[in-house]
């Protein structure tokens, strides 16, 4: 590696795929659970392996973006890292107080561990993806800002690239929007409307900024096209995701009490949103065809394009199948949304942090890129999982459309209950594919401990 | 992607595009805002239906059941849950869910809620029911 500061994204990263493995660990309970509705019961119940899978995401993401950001910032900026000390404090900080909060989600009820963590001083608790206890929440503002500072003055005392710059944005942002987690009012309209300022103007605004300085950074290294080039591209999507994706976030004002006129501004913009993915797609394709350079490292550029591919797909065509008013109104609130939420996490934010990864891993640890023995064995791993959270996005989809049917479209609707035990056959073979995802999973992961003739970095 | 159109005319528009659209997303919520009160029966909100919604809270009803449609898909709907079984029906159900669930079949866990809790659960519920929220859901299964 070019600044001896940039190794301390090596934890994070390992940590990052720690916490990836928990979170498919407990995808399957929950797959299960939608077919053996008592597995497990009442031990671990729906709604607390639910919380451990989503919070195991957004917290291995974070993990990804962090050390992507401490890995890419140096270089960047061309200088070592302002303080390599304070990051490796930040990384303790974070896993000892993510670790506590997936214990105590498992070991006591959720309304005992509210009342243990002082949920009646500031209520933020129990809302979707937001159920961290105040602890937890407060210390995920004190490493974000502690991350900040250190990456800020980073770029401060360096070089500043469009790269950097674009990414100092997304991240500022991402601890921004997070403050409206501390905000619940007791009506219950205006506690949802804010909830999505943390939550949409993450996923569909400052985290696509995250994610396409990250895919720009990968590619000029990779492939050798001319800078200039590359962040001009980076400037023209990051300004269609958000002047599409700021406005898009009337797609959640639907039905949730805010005024009819969201229908029209939210239908429109989001029916927008999937350019800057097809752009995102574009672009990758682009600059890797156009490479002055053939990189040793395959399995990276092999992830920058299907990250492209896949984000286009999950959250650009996944997301616009049921964005319009019109179509929502039926499919609000059913497998058609849990189908769009895996893929695109998948494809935009998984894949994005498993590039950044790929590409930076092999350096940290002495070498340009992994042998082609442990590249094979890395782009297998990319195929499974990728192909089974396509057929994981495909069986759900099927799944909601007949529960669409079944439950609000039909002559007759049936209870939800009812229309759940008809759909049962795509439940059990998203699980089965799930079983794939993890085999996928547990070669990447011996990917990282398969020798043979490695470049030596440069 | 080149020639006349430069690096940093790219830029300016991102910033200024990202301004002009933030500044319109205010002005939308800001609109939204003085319209809610019409809207989102704050009127009719009392301390038990405050209550009501920190029990909905506390105890990650969420975490499985949608409220106006979100939230998770692995129980019915509760937003009309009122409408649907009436209050004295969504009490019993609550207070009659088995310790150790219902064999091979999905079953909410025993809260062992007082009178007093699921009568603050109910009320809101039934304020979330009594929300305009543009005729949603489509039918009485939620």
């Amino acid at each position: 590696m070019q600044f001896k500061s940039q190794a301390v994204a090596k934890p994070y990263f390992i940590a990052a795929i720690g916490l990836f493995v928990g979170q498919i660990l407990f995808g399957l309970i929950l797959g299960l659970q939608y077919v053996i509705g008592d597995f497990l019961f009442p031990a671990i119940p729906f709604n607390v392996a639910r919380m451990v899978h989503t919070n195991l995401l957004i917290v291995w993401l974070l993990f990804g973006f962090m050390g992507g950001a401490y890995y890419m910032i140096p270089e960047e900026s061309e200088t070592e890292l302002f303080s390599p000390k304070l990051a490796l404090a930040m990384f303790w900080i974070f896993l000892v107080a993510g670790a506590l909060t997936i214990v105590g989600y498992l070991a006591v009820p959720y309304a005992t561990l509210a009342e243990l963590t002082g949920n009646n001083i500031i209520e933020t608790m129990g809302r979707e993806f937001l159920e961290q206890p105040l602890p937890t929440k407060l210390g995920i503002v004190v490493v974000a800002l502690a991350f900040l500072f250190n990456i800020t003055m980073t770029v401060l005392k360096g070089k500043k690239t469009a790269v950097s710059i674009v990414l100092l944005i997304g991240l500022w942002g991402l601890a921004v929007f997070f403050l409206f987690s501390f905000y619940n009012p007791v009506n219950v309209v205006l506690d949802k409307f804010f909830w999505w300022w943390t939550v949409h103007l993450w996923v569909e605004g400052v985290w696509e900024l995250i994610l396409g300085s990250f895919l720009a950074f990968v590619l000029i290294k990779t492939t050798g096209v001319d800078r200039e080039v590359i962040e001009k591209w980076l400037y023209v999507i990051v300004t269609l995701t958000l002047i599409t994706g700021i406005i898009g976030t009337g797609h959640h004002y639907y039905w949730i009490g805010t005024p009819e006129y969201w229908q029209w501004w939210g239908s429109i913009f989001s029916a927008l949103e999937p350019i800057p993915f097809f752009a995102m797609t574009v672009f990758a394709f682009n600059m890797v065809n156009r490479r002055r350079r053939e990189h040793p490292n395959k399995a990276a550029v092999l992830w920058a394009l299907g990250t492209g591919v896949m984000a286009f797909l999950g959250a650009g065509v996944w997301g616009f199948l049921h964005t319009l008013a019109p179509v929502n109104y039926y499919t609000h609130g059913t497998q058609i949304t849990a189908a769009h939420g895996h893929m695109a996490f998948y494809g935009a934010y998984a894949m994005v942090n498993l590039m950044m990864i790929s590409y930076a891993m092999p350096i940290l640890r002495g070498r340009a890129a992994n042998s082609n023995k442990s590249q094979v064995l890395e782009m297998w791993s990319f195929w499974l999982m990728t192909v089974a959270i396509v057929f994981i996005t495909l069986f759900l989809t099927a799944a909601g459309i007949l529960q669409v049917w079944l439950q609000r479209a039909a002559e007759s609707p049936l209870p939800f209950i009812a229309a759940q035990e008809k759909i049962a056959i795509f439940y059990w073979m998203r699980e089965w594919t799930g079983v794939a995802f993890l085999i996928g999973l547990v070669i990447y992961i011996i990917s990282f401990f398969v020798k043979g003739d490695e470049e030596k970095a440069a | 992607m080149s020639g006349a159109f430069t690096k940093s005319m790219a830029r300016n528009i991102f910033y200024g595009g990202t301004v002009f659209f933030f500044l319109l997303f205010l002005a939308l919520s800001f609109d939204t805002h003085s319209q809610l009160p019409k809207r989102d029966m704050r009127a009719n909100i009392t301390p038990q239906i405050a209550e009501g919604k920190k029990l909905w809270e506390v105890n990650n009803c969420i975490g499985c059941h949608t409220l106006m449609g979100e939230g998770a898909y692995f129980a019915p709907e509760l937003g009309n849950v009122v409408a649907r079984y009436g209050e004295e029906g969504t009490k019993g159900f609550i207070k009659a869910r088995p310790k150790e669930g219902v064999p091979g079949r999905r079953s909410m866990p025993q809260f062992n809620f007082t009178e007093e809790q699921l009568d603050a659960i109910v009320a809101f519920l039934k304020h979330v029911n009594s929300i305009n929220d543009a005729n949603w859901p489509p039918n009485i299964q939620g």
